[in-house]
């Protein structure tokens, strides 16, 4: 059966340049005195590193495991020492530096012992993917996206196409080409492991036609394993068209379904992987290799001999550009990737990293800079050209204007960065620039406003909990004002109601009160000269007995008389009296 | 070592909007050809007139703002405006009217507006309605077409022509050789017929082969153009079809007072606003919907204008006030993107 071809809007067809890198087999790149493996070589999370300075490891040993979620495990990729651990200029738009394991080879490149699986198909799904994460791979395409993340789906999405990337519609780079003519087993045993994982009812292979031969051979091995059949894998040939590659388009030309904007793929069922990417699953599996090296197509005018090498990860361009005879007086850019979408390096001693599919080193001829931009005229070539469908001219308009609203409103934030119109535009403006200004500018402003509104609402939080505070310490203030207001009442009350003959009976209770303190006096007395005698051994105890019975009984009653003459007991005193608490606030 | 950093993309397509006037300016070679075949060495005298003007004024606005001359000159989009009104106004209209023209065209129009991509009216077109409205006389005679004189070639040299046009010395064969447009027949016919004025009128009858000719070289042009994707098909496509629906629907309830809608296609400014001016990017609609709006639009306008109008022709017009609607098409016809259910517009999200 052959499956429909459907059509994105937009492209272009700019000159290809994939013959020279494609006239040699791949071939093992040199193995470099120093390998420099940046700690993040994938969408997410850096790596933690295993190692310090000064350790010994072997090839395929972790040294950094995955930080998060989203994250890849990065191994040696070949025996040595560690030498150094921190920043070193990695392969980054920004040019900025990053924190990088240094990795001193002692040139034996001894493998640590493989571990394969033997059937992976015995095993849990979720004990396969977390193998290949422990793999650390990485999407292989140019995204580096962690490639156990795009397995490990939840309940929530149902996987029925699997579709692998072959496309490779940027110019210059045959990485994946040269791997299906070479590898094609490779890529269908990866393919199969995948389709195991994600259990899908149809897989669909996406390939340009510029690559006949890569073709050829991926059709022949998909016969000699029979697979097409068992697992419902359809080869797909499409126009060679940029950006063809880019996953949203080759979704749209292979299945007609576009997906919804901010959304993944599998949340319409699907789910892409790149070819490279499934021979990187199928070494890993099957062989126990993780993922230290890969194929890197060193092209462009200034080498004198275009190749793919197979390239231990960490390698520096430096390398692969002396391994393919590279002209320095004519090199002018470096550009990791394609000459579409990939960043122009600084100098030579970047290392190679997961995503790194190619490397061009471009004459000034073959890639002069820009000459200096003319007005936009409007002219619409751009918008015809827009893959994302969006109307670029407008979007510059708003990003010079930092009209980001409206540029919002444009859909902005579908813009893919393809470069398709820059590529074209007759007044050479370099809109993805303005595009990618743009875009920064509002997660910027974004990121503002989100701080301000936390600060925001934190301020308002503490100032209504001051309010609250001061609201209760005021209803406190009130009710203890009420309160006092309201003893103060029974008081007088109870003062005025008191009977004019108490009032006589003051200095009765007094007299009393004075005689009980003096009974009890002299009883103490009594008390203390029996005890005295008692110690002593004197004579006379019963006599002084008798006394200080006699005492106890007159001190009570004494005290008996004062208590009910209207006296206070000085035990009851023990609890505080509503008075003294009043005046103790 | 140190190499050039630069962002992506790293290629360019070999294409400048120097080259793309280049391209416009080559497709009006028919038009210019056929206009000379028909009304003699006016047209290509009021071209490299309207050329040399038009880089004078654009030089002297570009010292003015300060901008750099060689950058700005060779861009080519000063020539566009200037061949395209030299083509429009009458072949034998005086020196000063181009002067007029080109002063409007290039300095208010263009510069005024920041120059190059930012004005919102087609330069060519501001000039020719002012022109018009200016300068009724010298903007309406036209000649008539030389294959109806058949010695128009003879009576008309080049020295003539210049005497003519330069110092206002008016040969006897002037006014054998000026006339009334095709349009300007049929709006002026009196109480006749439509087809009482083809039988009467030897411009129609006779002359208008020509007019239909130098409007088959504009399409000759247009055609050339499409081909090299210098312009979409929507907005001329558009224009011309509802031009011909709006005349067919007309002349098929009323042929007797009302042009065929071949003679709307083929006679006055038809082609050359379709296929020039309507698709002038920098003041057309945006987006391939839009343009169809702006297409339209100027087509109705067109032939609203023509019909029930003052004026016999109503291209300029047409364009001008489409020019005016353009930002607002704009907003109301941006293209569905990837992954979205259904276009955006308006300048906000809702809510």
């Amino acid at each position: 059966m052959m499956v429909k071809v459907y059509n994105f809007h937009g492209g272009i067809h700019p000159p290809d340049n994939k013959k020279h890198s494609t006239r040699s087999p791949i071939r093992p790149a040199p193995l470099p005195d120093r390998l420099i493996l940046p700690l993040q070589q994938h969408i997410g999370h850096p790596a933690t590193p295993l190692v310090a300075v000064g350790d010994c490891v072997l090839k395929g040993q972790k040294i950094a495991e995955p930080a998060g979620r989203i994250s890849a495990a990065v191994h040696a990729p070949t025996s040595g020492r560690i030498s150094y651990i921190g920043p070193h200029p990695i392969p980054h738009a920004s040019g900025l530096e990053a924190d990088t394991i240094v990795l001193d080879s002692d040139g034996k490149d001894e493998w640590i012992t493989h571990q394969p699986i033997s059937d992976y198909r015995q095993m849990k799904k979720s004990e396969l993917i977390d193998f290949i994460r422990e793999a650390g791979i990485a999407g292989l395409g140019g995204a580096g996206f962690p490639t156990d993340v795009k397995l490990h789906l939840g309940d929530d999405h149902i996987v029925n196409t699997l579709i692998i990337n072959a496309a490779e519609c940027e110019p210059y780079i045959t990485a994946d080409d040269m791997l299906l003519r070479e590898r094609a087993d490779q890529v269908l045993s990866g393919i199969e492991i995948l389709a195991h994982l994600l259990q899908p009812s149809h897989i669909l292979i996406g390939i340009e036609d510029n690559k006949a031969h890569a073709i050829r051979s991926l059709s022949d091995a998909l016969q000699q394993t029979q697979l097409k059949t068992k697992l419902n894998i359809d080869l797909v040939v499409v126009p060679t068209k940029y950006p063809s590659g880019g996953e949203k388009q080759l979704i749209k030309l292979l299945t007609n379904v576009e997906v919804p904007s901010g959304k993944i793929p599998a949340d319409v069922g699907i789910v892409c992987q790149n070819v490279g990417t499934a021979a990187a699953i199928h070494r890993a599996v099957h062989l126990g290799e993780p993922l230290i090296s890969r194929i890197v197509t060193v092209t462009g005018e200034a080498v004198g001999h275009p190749q793919n090498l197979e390239v231990l990860i960490g390698t520096p361009f430096e390398t692969l550009l002396q391994a393919s005879e590279v002209d320095h007086n004519r090199l002018f850019r470096l550009v990791m990737g394609g000459p579409m979408m990939g960043i122009s390096v600084e100098n030579d001693q970047i290392p190679v990293i997961k995503t790194t599919n190619c490397i061009i080193a471009a004459t000034y001829d073959e890639m002069p800079p820009a000459p200096p931009a003319q007005p936009c005229i409007r002219c619409g070539m751009c918008e015809q050209v827009c893959p994302a469908e969006l109307l670029p001219q407008q979007l510059y308009w708003f990003a010079k204007g930092r009209e980001f609203d409206k540029a919002r409103h444009h859909n902005l934030f579908d813009c893919i960065e393809c470069g398709a119109c820059a590529y074209v535009c007759p007044s050479s403006i370099p809109l993805v620039q303005h595009y990618r200004f743009a875009k920064s500018e509002i997660r910027n402003e974004e990121a503002e406003q989100k701080k301000a509104d936390h600060a925001r609402i934190r301020f308002e939080a503490r100032q209504a909990r001051l309010e609250r505070e001061l609201a209760e310490k005021e209803q406190k203030r009130k009710e203890r004002a009420e309160a006092a207001a309201k003893q103060q009442l029974l008081r007088q009350r109870a003062e005025d109601a008191k009977p004019a003959a108490e009032q006589s009976n003051e200095a009765e209770l007094k007299q009393l009160k004075t005689a009980a303190a003096i009974a009890r006096t002299k009883l103490k007395k009594a008390r203390d000269a029996l005890k005295n005698a008692e110690d002593k051994g004197q004579e006379g105890i019963e006599k002084m007995q008798e006394t200080v019975k006699d005492l106890e009984l007159k001190a009570e009653q004494a005290h008996n008389a004062w208590i009910s003459a209207g006296g206070e007991d000085p035990a009851a005193k023990a609890s505080p009296s509503i008075q003294q608490e009043t005046e103790s606030l | 070592m140190s190499l050039i950093r630069l962002s992506s993309p790293h290629v360019f397509k070999a294409n400048t909007s120097a080259a793309v006037m280049q391209q416009v300016l080559l497709a009006t070679l028919p038009a210019i050809f056929a206009m000379t075949l028909f009304f003699g060495w006016g047209t290509l005298i009021q071209i490299t007139l309207a050329m040399l003007l038009a880089l004078s004024f654009e030089a002297i606005c570009l010292l003015l703002r300060k901008r750099s001359l060689r950058f700005f000159l060779t861009d080519g989009s000063a020539l566009v405006t200037a061949v395209l009104l030299g083509l429009a106004i009458p072949p034998f209209a005086p020196w000063w009217v181009m002067a007029v023209g080109i002063f409007s065209a290039i300095v208010l129009a263009k510069h005024l507006y920041g120059g190059l991509g930012n004005n919102p009216f087609n330069p060519a077109m501001v000039a020719y309605a002012l022109l018009l409205i200016s300068f009724p006389v010298e903007m309406t005679r036209w000649t008539l077409p030389f294959v109806i004189q058949g010695d128009g070639w003879q009576v008309a040299s080049f020295a003539d022509t210049l005497r003519l046009i330069f110092m206002g010395m008016e040969p006897v064969w002037l006014d054998t050789l000026t006339g009334a447009t095709p349009l300007d027949v049929l709006k002026n016919r009196g109480g006749m017929t439509t087809e009482e004025v083809w039988r009467s009128s030897a411009v129609l009858s006779q002359g208008v082969f020509a007019w239909y000719a130098v409007s088959g070289a504009y399409l000759m042009g247009g055609i050339y153009l499409l081909y090299r994707k210098i312009f979409t098909w929507h907005a001329p496509v558009a224009m011309l079809a509802t031009l011909f629906i709006m005349a067919s629907l007309v002349y098929g309830i009323d042929p007797y007072n009302y042009a065929d809608p071949f003679v709307h296609l083929g006679v006055g400014a038809t082609m050359m606003g379709a296929f020039f001016i309507a698709t002038d990017p920098v003041s057309c609609a945006t987006s391939n919907k839009g343009k169809i709006i702006f297409g339209i639009g100027a087509g109705l306008l067109v032939y609203i204008i023509r019909t029930w109008g003052n004026y016999p022709d109503a291209v300029a017009f047409a364009i001008l006030l489409m020019n005016l609607a353009a930002p607002f098409i704009d907003l109301y016809t941006q293209p569905r993107s990837y992954g979205h259910a259904r276009a955006r517009v308006g300048i906000k999200d809702k809510g």
